[in-house]
């Protein structure tokens, strides 16, 4: 679901506290494209948004790990992003996701762990008009990811034009079927 | 490293190519891609965590050489994006199934123009030397092009991929790749296409589930570093705790009780060790900081010393007596060692993250000298000339109580104290306590240079609140270690709880309400309700006597969720997971054994099965719990007369109670917490200012009193079916909310939620007259 995506690179742009890029879409994919100061043109979400992370001296780097085994694994979940959650249309696919997600997040705060990072703008991003149409119910099937989430969504900087999701502390259903 | 794959899997390529460049060490190991939850091939990092992206481990074998260079991160994206979505459906039909079909092949022809067009007169992909984009993309079209005597009219065409592919597989290092990955087979053994990854549980994760249940054999248990779980998967583990006695708090309280400090800190210590020992809390030894062994530790390691300026070995107090120069020792000699130490913690999950940014902002501006010693008469006198009339800092000798203690328990003490390499430390507190463990102590333990065992794991927990306040010892609010055995609630149900709802990232809250909720639904309905269903059946149609266990695909199904359970929870130590409970019970509803046991003699057997393998996984579930409830798990143990070697936690669910295996007698592990008992211990631990606000309010509808008869019997498929019912007009409710539907529909909805609710609660056997109306919407004031 790449509609928005011009808006979401221009999202990342001011999160990181960069300059206005321009960008356009191409094809029936929306591929974004990025061009660049020096009049390169980056083609691709996962490629656009670590671009944008290393032009950031400050903010950025953070966002992209801090070791070779990090980079890697922020990379993997770049790729994730527009390998799986953007081609989640249907409905099974997109419950099939969630209860990966839900899983992989069980321990951790955020997708790294107990860090900010790339990953999780980028999947935020990708998650989220998923995340606006779960009802209460599976927002606690799928507990870890709403949990992460709304920590992402809340942390400054983040939600910018999107509308919050709205989730709720307390359980309301009391068993669930795993 | 190890690298996971399957068999023929043409994107493992991209990895033994990237190891074979750098030279690096790849063990390949094959495995079922239905064994694993990620999709293969799966790279096992050094840290434990794993990549799944084999694009990712491609670039991460190959060094990261090519981090920086954008064009192959657009490669990479291309290839994960854009090709392999067309190519993966292409592969399998039009050559792993040798069908013709125009449709995939025409939505592949873009893409290898696409490639062509980029490799006109080139040799690489980008630049001038093989990168991960080279890499990837060769092995994504190796089931295409890996054949060169066997190419197909449309794909020759493209003779700039052509050339370019056929020069790479001269290379060494991919020319032994698929040496390697395809066992020498070549492109024939490539399954010609990526499977699409399963998430629901596959045949052949349930083919594994039963045989490993059959074979009651288990590979290597999981290492796993918590010490919760250190005894359960056979590590040796020290669980050392005590009361940190000196301090001004003590003198203080002393003087209220009119007792000396000593006599305190005797009444204190035996008064904590008994809560302990009620929670059942297994340390090895609870000791206290005010033994010889803490005075001789103190004195001995912290006042001799090497002068940092002259390296004088008898340096004593805050001048060196040999070049009379003034110590300042910590700060001068400590900060670099700690900064070391720190770097190699920051960048794990080996702390909790509160941990480490209040460390940081400890450290970030400097050491300072802080004062160790206070001028106070309840503490460990300084043994130095001139300051004997001081006692050291309470937060300076407290953490040598761990090692005081230990000494107290053993003296091999230093086997655990002095021996980093084997030994991994974990220290358990609040927030508060951090930097004291975290930059203090450590400091004093590099600052002797004796090899001291330092913190590996730091779990600070945030906050504990109490319903919507804090506790507060003082004004009575809050149930507290000692009030709680008063409670006649079982110390079980308590650390269920707590460990439920410990803050671990973020202040959490003790809710009277959610501890009945948690006890009567996740306890009684969940866990409780499935042991005693399963060992019921046992007891009352099998004679108390383990049935014949024949597994069956159907039995497969459970076996293998319940070892995705048995995992995940190995995983995670900290939460509790109740899937296997939840899988249980739906296993036993649809099998229906209660009607089986009445049938002909093949069903009686079916019934024994379903049974048997409900039996095994009560046996299981026994022994995940134990560190949480070790009384729940000691008594079901009893009612199963298990053995006491189930209490190995393997990560396959094996059979451990065989047919033939008589149990003991089944009876309920937990007792409903009622409403009214919630309501009395709310009030009871409000302090005083909950008189005050009852006194203004209306006192509300009290509920008739629930009769406590016999246990009612209770239909569960009428339960279930309500309890689905219920759900879905919950929903229902929820979506016209958010529709914004007319008030009248939306409070007929309301009320049949309601009556729902109430049918079945009286299904439970529950008092339908607790239901009261929904979530008490407030009532808005406006113009119509």
């Amino acid at each position: 679901m790449a509609v928005g995506v011009e808006e979401e690179v221009k999202s990342l742009v001011n999160f990181l506290g960069l300059p206005a890029y321009k960008v356009t879409t191409h094809g029936d994919l929306k591929v974004p494209q990025l061009q660049t100061s020096n009049g390169r043109t980056l083609m691709g979400l996962a490629t656009i948004s670590k671009f944008l992370a290393k032009s950031s001296a400050s903010n950025g780097a953070k966002l992209l790990g801090t070791s070779p085994e990090e980079h890697a694994e922020i990379a993997q979940w770049l790729e994730y992003r527009v390998t799986v959650v953007d081609r989640s249309v249907e409905k099974k696919d997109v419950q099939a996701m969630l209860k990966e997600l839900n899983s992989y997040l069980l321990d951790k705060v955020y997708f790294l762990g107990f860090h900010l990072s790339l990953a999780d703008l980028v999947i935020y991003h990708g998650l989220h008009p998923v995340m606006c149409q779960l009802n209460f119910y599976e927002k606690q099937q799928y507990q870890n990811v709403s949990r992460w989430f709304d920590q992402v969504q809340h942390y400054p900087g983040v939600q910018q034009h999107l509308p919050k999701v709205v989730f709720v502390r307390n359980s309301l259903y009391t068993s669930f079927d795993h | 490293m190890k690298l996971l794959t399957d068999s023929g899997n043409q994107h493992a390529l991209k990895a033994v190519i990237a190891a074979n460049i750098t030279g690096t060490e790849l063990q390949i190991e094959e495995v079922d891609q239905a064994s694993c939850s990620g999709q293969l091939p799966i790279l096992e990092l050094p840290s434990g965590k794993a990549l799944f992206s084999a694009n990712l481990t491609c670039r991460y074998l190959l060094g990261n050489k090519d981090a920086d260079d954008f064009q192959v991160d657009e490669w990479l994206e291309w290839e994960s994006s854009q090709l392999q979505p067309f190519l993966a459906p292409y592969l399998v039909t039009c050559i792993g199934q040798g069908k013709k079909d125009s449709a995939l092949l025409a939505a592949v022809v873009p893409l290898l123009e696409h490639l062509d067009k980029a490799l006109k007169d080139r040799q690489y992909i980008v630049g001038s030397s093989v990168t991960s984009a080279d890499v990837v993309v060769w092995s994504a079209l190796f089931p295409l092009y890996g054949d060169s005597s066997k190419l197909a009219d449309e794909l020759t065409r493209y003779s700039g991929i052509v050339d370019w592919f056929q020069n790479l597989s001269t290379h060494e290092a991919f020319k032994s790749a698929i040496a390697t990955v395809t066992k020498g087979k070549g492109v024939s053994a490539c399954k010609a296409g990526s499977t699409s990854s399963e998430l629901s549980v596959s045949a052949e994760e349930v083919t594994a589930a039963i045989s490993a249940f059959k074979d009651g054999k288990s590979p290597k248990p999981w290492i796993r570093t918590h010490p919760m779980f250190c005894r359960l998967r056979n590590w040796n583990t020290l669980y050392i705790c005590g009361t940190d006695e000196y301090g001004t708090a003590t003198e203080t309280k002393a003087l209220e009780e009119g007792l000396t400090p000593q006599q305190i800190c005797d009444k204190y210590n035996k008064i904590h060790s008994e809560i302990y020992q009620w929670f059942e809390i297994g340390f090895d030894f609870f000791g206290r900081t005010t033994t010889p062994q803490q005075t001789e530790f103190l004195a001995d390691r912290f006042v001799e010393g090497t002068c940092p300026l002259c390296n004088y070995d008898d340096a004593r107090g805050d001048q060196c007596d040999k070049c009379g120069k003034l110590i300042n020792a910590t700060e001068l000699k400590l900060e670099p060692a700690l900064s070391a130490f720190l770097n190699t913690i920051y960048p794990t999950d080996d702390w909790s993250n509160n941990a480490k940014v209040i460390t940081r902002s400890w450290v970030r501006d400097g050491l300072k000298p802080r004062c160790i010693t206070r001028d106070l008469k309840w503490g460990t006198p300084v043994p130095l000339e001139g300051f004997t009339e001081k006692v050291f800092y309470v937060w300076f000798d407290a953490p040598i109580g761990y090692l005081s203690i230990t000494a107290n328990y053993t003296d091999q003490w230093e086997k655990w104290w002095k021996n980093p390499q084997q030994v991994t430390l974990y220290n358990f507190m609040a927030k508060d306590n951090v930097p004291f463990h975290s930059v203090v102590f450590p400091c004093s333990l590099l600052g002797a240079e004796d090899n001291y065992t330092l913190v590996n794991h730091l779990q600070a927990t945030e906050y504990l609140n109490y319903e919507d306040g804090k506790f507060s010892k003082s004004r009575g609010v809050g149930v507290f270690g000692n009030n709680a055995k008063d409670t006649g609630i079982p110390a079980d149900i308590y650390r269920f709880y707590l460990l439920f709802v410990r803050p671990e990232s973020q202040d959490s809250t003790f809710s009277w309400e959610d501890f009945m909720t948690k006890n009567n639904s996740e306890l009684l309905n969940n866990l409780g309700n499935f042991v005693n269903r399963a060992l019921m059946f046992v007891s009352n149609f099998f004679q108390g006597v383990i049935p014949a266990v024949d597994v069956t695909e159907d039995d497969g199904q459970l076996l293998a969720q319940v070892n995705r359970e048995l995992q995940a929870f190995i995983q995670c130590l900290e939460k509790v997971s109740w899937g296997g409970v939840g899988g249980g019970n739906q296993y036993i509803q649809g099998q229906k054994p209660w009607v089986l046991v009445k049938g002909n003699p093949g069903e009686k057997a079916r019934a024994g099965t379903v049974i048997g393998l409900a039996a095994n996984v009560a046996c299981l579930l026994s022994v995940m719990v134990q560190p949480y409830m070790p009384a729940t798990s000691n008594t079901i143990q009893q009612q199963l007369q298990a053995p006491a070697e189930v209490n190995i936690l393997t990560d396959t669910f094996v059979c451990r109670l065989q047919a033939g295996h008589k149990i003991g007698k089944p009876s309920p592990l937990f007792q409903k917490i009622e409403a009214s008992t919630m309501a009395e211990l709310k009030k009871k631990f409000a302090g005083t200012q909950m008189e005050r606000k009852e006194k203004g309010q209306k006192s509300k509808t009290a509920a008739p009193p629930v009769q406590n008869a016999a246990p009612v019997k209770v239909d569960q498929a009428e339960v279930d079916r309500l309890t689905a019912e219920v759900q879905k007009q919950g929903d229902a409710v929820r979506q016209l909310k958010t529709d914004k539907a007319e008030k009248k529909l939306v409070d007929a909805e309301v009320q049949k939620l309601i009556a729902l609710k109430q049918q079945l609660a009286a299904a439970k056997g529950e008092n339908p007259a607790e239901i009261i109306g929904g979530k008490g919407k407030k009532n808005k004031k406006g113009k119509k």
